[in-house]
This record gives C-alpha cells, structure tokens and sequence, in this order.
C-alpha cells in the first residue's frame, strides 16, 4: 500500500510539473492581459516577491485534487509559491514529522491541505489522530463551512447560503477515553468556557465581517445540561456584545431536521465540535456533496484551508474522476485572505462560469468527464 | 490598606508591560497581545480577542467632517498594500438626539480591542441646546450644566450641551482610555520655525477637568469640578515613564500648576514625584503650565516626554501641533489596560473643508499606522511609514495647510506610488 502511494505520488508531482510547463505555455498569451490588469491592482507581488503557503496533499484524491489547483495557480500565474509535505496518519513511514509541518505552516500562516485519512483502529494505540495533533498544535480552533448553492448543480434545495461554525480543539475530540471496567468504556467530552467564548465570540465576529444577520447555537443543553448548557450560556453571553445581530439557539436535533426541510432559515450556525462535523455534512450534502463544498480552519494567527466536508474518496483513487471544485474554491479563498483579491475572483469566476455551462461535470454531478477536464475547462474560462 | 490594595492591583500590570519591554520576551508580543494579557483592574470580563488566521478585526468610527473621506484613503492604502487587518465600520449620525450609535460603538471597541477613529460630531445637542438652555437656566436653580468639552478651538462645533456628554469625551470614559499619547517629530519637508522637535505628550485622559460635573448652586454661581485621584494619577505616570524606559527617552516632564492648585495638581506631580523615584535612569523634573507653553514655543527642544493632566494636554498637544505645522499630520492614541483607539492628533472635524479634497490626509494615515503597529504587523507599517516619509519630507506633496498645493487624492496617490518604490 504504501509502495503503491509513494508511487502514484510520485508519478504526480512529476506529472504536475510536466503538464504544468505544457499547460503554461498553452495559456501563457490567453492570461498575459490577466496578469497586467492584476499588477495595478495587487501589489503584494511587488512588494514582497511572491506568497509563500504550505501544502498537504492528504490521502486518498487529495494529490490530484491539490494537483489542479496547482495547474490552475501556474496558468492565471499568482504569485504563490507552495512548501509541499507528504503528511498522512496511514502511511507513516513516508509522513513528514509533525514538528516540520506545523513551523511550516505557522511560518507562512497559510496552508491549503486535502484530507487526511483516519484509520479505525490506529497503528501506535494513540487516541488523538493526525488531524487533531495539527489542530492542537496549531491551535485551530475554529472550523469554517460556507454552504451555499452553486449555479447549475441540481439539488433538492435552491439558495441554501449558511456559514457553519464548529469549535474543533475539544469537546467530544479531546481524545480522553478510558476502560475503567472490563467492558465499560468512558468517553469525556470536555467543554471550557474560555474555549466556548471564543469559538462564539469567532462565530459573530465572522458573522460582522460577511454581513449576515443571525448566529444560531447548535447544541443539547437538554440533555447534556453541564456541558453543553456552558456552551449555551457563553454563546448568550458573547451575543450580548453584538446587539446588531439576533442570536437564536436550536436543539441539534431539531437542527438537522430543520436543516433538509428549510435550509434557507440559517444563516451563521456556532457549534460544538461533534454536532458541528455532523451538520457540516449534512449541509455539504445538501449543496452536491463533498466534492464541491469549500471550509477553512482558523487560529488566531493562521489559517489551514481544506475541503467542507473530509472525505478521502479513496475508491477513486488515480481514476482521474473526483470533483476538483472543492479545492479550487478553498484555493479562491485563501487568496482572498491573503488580499489577491482579484485572483481569487478570477478562480471563483471561472468555477461557477464551468458548473453554469454545464458541459463540463464530473461524475459527482452527473456528468462523464475527468478531473483534468474540469480543470482544464477551469483554466480556459479564466478571464 | 488603599495603598495595598492598590499596589496588588497595579502591580501585576506593570509586570505585563515590564514583560513585553525586556529583551527576554520573544519579539513576537506585540502591544495587542499583551493588552489581552493585562490583567483586569475594573470589574469586567476578558473577551477572547478578535484575531482570526491573522488578520485582526478592527473598529472603523469615520465621524464626521473629514472623517469618512481620511478612512476611505485608509482603506484604499489598505488594500493597496495588503494590511491582514478587516474594518468593521460604525457610523455615528451625529443629527440623531440617542446615543444609540454611540453605546454600539463603544460595544465594538470592547470586542474588537482596538479602534481608529476620526473626530465624532456632537452636532445635534447644538440646536436642542441652544433653544432650551435659557429657558433650562430660569427653570432651575441646581441642574447639571455639563459642558461638551471640546479640546480644539475649531469654531463648528459647538461648545454647549446640557446633559449630553461629548461623544468623545463618552467613548474615552466609557473604555477607561486614562492615557493619551501624542508622539510630535518634525517632518522636515514641512517648513516650520523650529526643526527637529522630537516630544512625546502623554496626557491624563479621563478626569481632571473633563469630568464634567458642574452645577450651578446659586443662580449665577457655577461650580466646576476637577477631579484627580491618586490612582489614575499613578496609573498615568507609571504609563508615562513605562512608556520613556522602553522608548528609550531620557527626561520626563510632569506639567502642572501645583502653586495654585495645590491639592488637586499637587496630588498628580507628588505622584508623579515618588513614581520618578522607582525610574532612576530617566530624569523627571516639573514645570508650571504657564512657562511650559511658554517655553514650548521658545525652546522647544529642552523637552523629551511631557506629562500632564487633561486639559493641560489639551492645550499643550494643539501647541505643539501648530510648532510642527498644523492639525493634519500628527496622530494619537488612546490607551486603556484593555483597549486601544487611535485618532488623529487633533480633535478637529474639519467640516469647513469636508468633500473639497484639500484635508490632509497624514493624521489619518500616521493614525493608521500607529494602529499596525500597535497589532504586531511591523512589516506593513514600516512601509507605510517609508512611503509617508517619502511623499512628505522628499517628494514633498502636500495639502495647502502644510504650504503645499497638492489636493488630498495627490497625497495619497503619492504614498501609493511610494510604496512600490520603497518595498524594493
């Protein structure tokens, strides 16, 4: 298994630079006039060379979907320059050590990362996954999911546009479980109130900056009284700063069911990290599934830039047949958080120019074409 | 057992600040974290501070006058140079009679932690005061008669308002913003009588005579109060020579009128008096306002760091301004244990030349400035501060306050266009 990873890897990173070069030269005069009319406009190019962003391709599709973005980033020439580590939970003897990667990232305060495959059962007996050792070593406490609807993916629901905000560095993730008996296991779920402020005081924050008008708390505070009742309480008590925003609480339950029957009555959600990695999917699948739904992790200081919803589709695997757009719009994202404004348009365009056309789609939604299709249908309609 | 209370108190703040100033701490504190870490003095909560993947959410308060136009060139200068820093704009209408607006505003602030700000108008008490106040005058014999307490003579705004507070006055007591800072350094491409003055004004910002308590107890008979108490005294002082040790300034300057006001100005330079003791390194000596002013425009270059109660800096910051060449270039800042504003130097609205494109942008930006630096983001505010001193001392593009022709566009193209020059 890992002999066969190290080599698809392999075969790609070779590949991305060779079809990257042809890719270059092809689209070189289209995005000329691109590139002149961004340098008036960005100017962090000018000023200090070029953007330095970690990179983790992650298991399963994530190479080929890390692969496109790059192919995309060379073609509309954004001045990024990625520090590639191979980081993966299952193939640890290939993984860079963890130390590297996190200097790497809070170096350049930007990463764009694929997924990271969780094994069931783990090799060392460790209870914490790789994820969560990066998300506690970096302190990325706040998990963003923008779901909203995308021009031409046909769905159940029109115009869903929700932002779900989960807390990810505690509550049922911190790893503390126990036989205390021979056949009783305990799980803690631990919540702080330090930790519950400021994913709530996060969630209005990013509330105030996009504009919405409603945070809604996630919780159950009507069974789980202490833990999540603490949560409740520091979300009301956050919500008192923000008297421009109307704050609502809603029984994680009830939520979901809300939630496939009227998606449109949500705006910002704030929740716990259990319920919140539950209703992230749910919505992504709401709006065409995990292929195309973008999400971010945030620290105080940086931000990890990854998929909406983390699924490694490893049934796919070198079949060229994933749907890239997920990463391309979490790759628009990060460069409209590091001010390339308008590249990060540019690839949002052109993304939404290609799912409305609709000639070219990936098995996801319907349509027969590869991975590299799309891309390339991408890279063309660049403007 | 005040005193005690007091020093425990203080205490661990000053640690905090001796934390960041010691070559020990890692270069990375900035003055926003180690705000967040100061310890809570009054009885409010820490809020979890707003700084999300690096960027930090800052509080926009345009005002009025020129105002909206200076933080429209902010935010272009911004975005031009990619600044990680997300404004969250309030405006304050100043024709509406509630101070809705300005509770949000100081609500924002809290959360936020750190604010820019122009000057707020009080615009609207002006009507409502000036038809009700004499008939107020005969109704009662005792009612508080508060004046808006406007620091700069600028003739728009209007210096009467019973009941209502300065908004400014509201914003600053409201955050226990108890010291102000005004960091006054010649720019030499603005020609002025005296070169090279290099003094830093840090001024007592939430009592004294802005406490706004007066009456009228007989008719005819009006009382003002001027408050100073011990522990803002001290908090001000131990800030101002805090602020000589880790600036590296050699004197401090406490100004007063201790001869006649012996129990309220002698309180604040006794305090300041004993505080010099614990700071033997830097010299402190005192100074009767009167002579200071005096002095000021005489032989401005005997003074380094200069302290003193409010209206005194009030007075002595718009003096030195008018030395350096008038309202529109320097900037100050507002610091509380927890909270930071920053406004230009000034407290004039400049509605007089509001949308004429002639208001000097260089308080607003040097504010701005400030205010990156205060954040951490060293990188981008020495940029911004090398395209500044470009445009202003070799370019020389000016407005025509400063004796240039330049509109305002012109400067800020300017240090736009110095950027590129100055980031190789």
């Amino acid at each position: 298994m890992s002999l066969i990873s190290r080599n698809v890897f392999r075969a790609l990173v070779q590949g991305s630079q060779h079809v990257g070069k042809g890719v270059h030269t092809t689209a070189v005069n289209k995005d000329k006039n691109v590139c002149f009319a961004q340098h008036t406009i960005s100017t962090l190019q000018t000023k200090e060379g070029r953007i330095k962003c970690t990179l983790i391709p992650g298991d399963g599709v994530g190479p080929e979907m890390v692969y496109s973005v790059q192919e995309v980033f060379k073609a509309a020439n954004i001045p990024v320059d990625f520090e590639s580590f191979f980081f993966s939970e299952v193939n640890p003897t290939l993984s860079a050590p963890l130390e590297d990667v996190v200097n790497s990232i809070a170096k350049n305060k930007i990463c764009i990362k694929g997924i990271l495959a969780t094994p069931d059962f783990s090799h060392t007996g460790e209870l914490q996954t790789l994820n969560m050792k990066l998300r506690n070593a970096l302190d990325l406490y706040a998990n963003v999911v923008h779901v909203k609807s995308l021009p031409n993916v046909k769905c159940r629901h029109h115009d869903v546009d929700c932002i779900i905000i989960r807390e990810q560095t505690e509550g049922e993730y911190s790893a503390l479980e126990h036989e205390s008996v021979p056949g009783v296991v305990e799980c803690l779920k631990i919540i702080t109130a330090a930790k519950s402020e400021r994913i709530a005081k996060f969630a209005f924050d990013y509330a105030v900056k996009m504009g919405r008008k409603k945070v809604t708390a996630v919780h159950k505070a009507n069974i789980m009284k202490l833990g999540d009742g603490l949560f409740l309480r520091s979300c009301e008590e956050m919500a008192k700063l923000y008297p421009r925003i109307q704050f609502e609480k809603m029984i994680v339950d009830n939520c979901t069911m809300q939630m496939v029957s009227n998606p449109n009555q949500f705006d910002v959600m704030v929740t716990p990290n259990l319920y919140g990695n539950i209703v992230d999917n749910l919505a992504s699948g709401l709006v065409g599934g995990a292929g195309v739904v973008a999400g971010a992790s945030y620290s105080a200081e940086c931000a990890v830039f990854e998929q909406g919803a983390r699924h490694i589709f490893s049934g796919a695997v070198g079949k060229n047949i994933a749907n890239p757009t997920a990463m391309l719009l979490c790759s628009a994202n990060l460069l409209a958080h590091v001010n390339l404004h308008s590249y990060s348009k540019m690839i949002k365009n052109a993304v939404n120019k290609v799912l409305a056309d609709g000639k070219v789609r990936t098995k996801d939604l319907g349509g027969q074409s590869t991975t590299k299709d799309f891309t390339y249908a991408v890279i063309h309609s660049l403007v | 057992m005040a005193v005690r209370i007091l020093t425990r108190l203080v205490l661990p703040e000053i640690k905090g600040a001796a934390f960041a100033s010691s070559a020990a701490a890692p270069a990375t504190l900035s003055d926003f974290d180690v705000q967040h870490k100061t310890p809570v003095i009054r009885k409010q909560k820490l809020i979890p501070k707003a700084q999300y993947g690096g960027r930090h959410a800052v509080t926009m308060l345009p005002g009025g006058g020129i105002g909206p136009e200076c933080m429209g060139y902010v935010r272009d200068i911004f975005k031009y140079i990619g600044a990680p820093v997300d404004f969250e704009v309030v405006d304050i209408d100043p024709n509406v009679d509630n101070d809705d607006d300005v509770q949000y505003a100081i609500t924002t602030i809290k959360r936020n932690g750190v604010g820019l700000k122009g000057n707020i108008e009080t615009k609207s008490e002006a009507a409502y005061v000036t038809s009700r106040n004499v008939a107020l005058r005969n109704e009662l014999d005792m009612y508080a008669y508060v004046l808006n307490c406007k620091s700069s003579g600028n003739i728009e705004t209007k210096s009467e308002a019973a009941y209502v507070t300065s908004r400014n006055v509201a914003l600053r007591n409201e955050l226990d913003m108890y010291a102000y800072v005004l960091n006054c350094k010649s720019f030499p491409g603005v020609s002025t009588r005296h070169k090279d003055i290099d003094i830093t004004i840090i001024r007592q910002n939430t009592e004294g005579e802005y406490a706004m308590l007066e009456h009228e107890s007989v008719r005819g008979v009006i009382e003002s109060m001027k408050v100073v108490t011990a522990s803002n005294s001290e908090r001000v002082a131990r800030f101002a020579f805090e602020f000589a040790k880790k600036n590296g300034k050699k004197k401090v300057t406490t100004v007063h009128k201790a001869n006649i006001m012996k129990l309220s100005d002698g309180l604040f330079l006794e305090t300041s008096r004993r505080l010099a003791k614990e700071y033997p390194e830097i010299e402190h000596n005192d100074m009767i306002i009167d002579n200071c002013c005096m002095q000021l425009v005489a032989k401005p270059h005997q003074f380094d760091v200069m302290l003193m109660t409010n209206l005194y800096g009030s007075i002595v910051s718009n003096v030195v301004c008018g030395l350096l060449g008038g309202a529109g270039l320097l900037s100050g800042r507002n610091y509380g244990d927890h909270y930071a504003v920053f406004e230009p130097g000034t407290r004039n609205t400049g509605t007089a030349i509001a949308g004429k494109n002639v208001a000097n942008p260089i308080a607003m930006i040097n504010a701005s400035i400030d205010m990156l630096e205060h954040l951490g983001h060293h990188y981008h505010a020495e940029l911004l501060r090398r395209a500044v001193h470009r445009t202003v001392n070799e370019d020389r593009v000016l407005t025509p306050d400063c004796g240039g022709t330049a509109s305002s566009t012109d400067v800020v193209n300017s240090i736009i266009g110095n950027i590129g020059h100055v980031g190789h």
